[in-house]
C-alpha cells in the first residue's frame, strides 16, 4: 500500500503562523480543504499536544500532527504545510519546527502500512530541509515521490 | 524478545517508530517482536516488555515498568536507533 494521494490543496508552502497551535492548524486546514477531514479533527490533533505534549516533533524540524480515527476523519489523508518562520512546539531536541505533516487515519491499522512508505521518504535526512526550502506545492509533492490524485485538475489552485 | 513503540495515541508517530525499530533490529540481526502501543495500553503491551521506545516527551506517562525505557530523540535516524538499541540489548 502506498501513501494515500496528495492533492495540491492538502500543501500550503511558507505559511505564517505565531506559534505551534497554528501551526497545526494550518495542517488541519489542508486536511480540510483536501477533503479528507471535517471540522473538529484539527482542534482533536491540538489536543493531543496539549495532552501528551510535544512527541509529535518526531524529527529536528518535523511535527507529524495526527490523532486517532474518528467521524471527523472522512477518508484517509496527508498533508503538508511548510512555516516562513520555523516556531517551537517545546520538544528538547527537535525545536525549532519547519514542516508539519497532518495524518488522518480511519482505523488504527490500515496507516501502518503506508507509514511505512512515509518512513522511506524521511529515512533520508536531507528530506526535511529539501521540504522546507521547497518554493511550491508541486516541488513538495514530487520531494516526497507522491503521486498526484487521478484526474486532478493541473490549473488547481493553492487556496490561502 | 518484545520492544514496545509508545506514541500518545497510538497512531501514526509508534507506527513510524516501529518501521524503524525493525530495520535497526534487522542491521543487528536481532529477532524481536516489536508493537505499536499508545498510553492508554501500555500497561499491558509492555508487561512483558524487554524495551520501550519512546519520546522523552511520554517517559513520565509510562509509570512503572520493569522494561528499558529507550529515549528516541529523532524517530527517522536509524543510526540512532540502532546504536541506541545495541547498547539496550546487548
Amino acid at each position: 500500500m502506498s501513501l494515500p494521494p496528495l492533492p495540491l490543496d492538502a500543501i500550503d508552502v511558507g505559511v505564517h503562523v505565531p506559534d505551534w497551535r497554528a501551526a497545526v492548524g494550518a495542517a488541519g486546514a489542508a486536511l480540510e480543504r483536501s477533503g479528507s477531514t471535517a471540522p473538529g479533527y484539527t482542534e482533536r490533533m491540538v489536543g493531543v499536544i496539549e495532552e501528551f505534549g510535544a512527541y509529535v516533533v518526531i524529527a529536528p524540524g518535523l511535527a507529524l500532527a495526527h490523532a486517532r480515527p474518528g467521524p471527523d476523519v472522512l477518508t484517509e489523508g496527508l498533508s503538508v504545510v511548510t512555516l516562513a518562520e520555523p516556531v517551537a512546539f517545546g520538544h528538547p531536541h527537535n525545536d525549532p519546527v519547519n514542516v508539519v505533516l497532518g495524518l488522518a487515519v480511519t482505523t488504527g491499522d490500515e496507516h501502518v502500512h503506508f507509514v511505512a512508505e512515509l518512513a522511506n521518504v524521511f529515512n533520508d535526512s536531507r528530506i526535511i530541509p529539501a521540504l522546507a526550502a521547497a518554493p511550491d506545492a508541486a516541488t513538495v509533492r514530487s520531494l516526497l515521490g507522491i503521486a498526484a490524485p487521478t484526474g486532478e485538475d493541473a490549473s488547481t489552485e493553492e487556496p490561502k | 524478545m518484545k520492544i514496545v513503540a509508545l506514541c500518545g495515541v497510538g497512531i501514526g508517530t509508534s507506527a513510524i517508530l516501529k518501521v524503524n525499530a525493525e530495520r535497526a533490529l534487522e542491521r543487528l540481526d536481532i529477532e524481536a517482536d516489536v508493537t505499536a502501543a499508545d498510553i492508554a495500553s501500555v500497561k499491558l503491551a509492555a508487561a512483558d516488555a524487554q524495551v520501550i521506545l519512546t519520546s522523552s516527551e511520554l517517559v513520565p506517562s509510562i509509570g512503572k515498568t520493569n522494561a528499558d525505557v529507550i529515549v528516541i530523540d529523532n524517530f527517522f535516524d536509524l543510526d540512532e536507533l540502532t546504536s541506541k538499541l545495541e547498547i539496550a540489548l546487548g
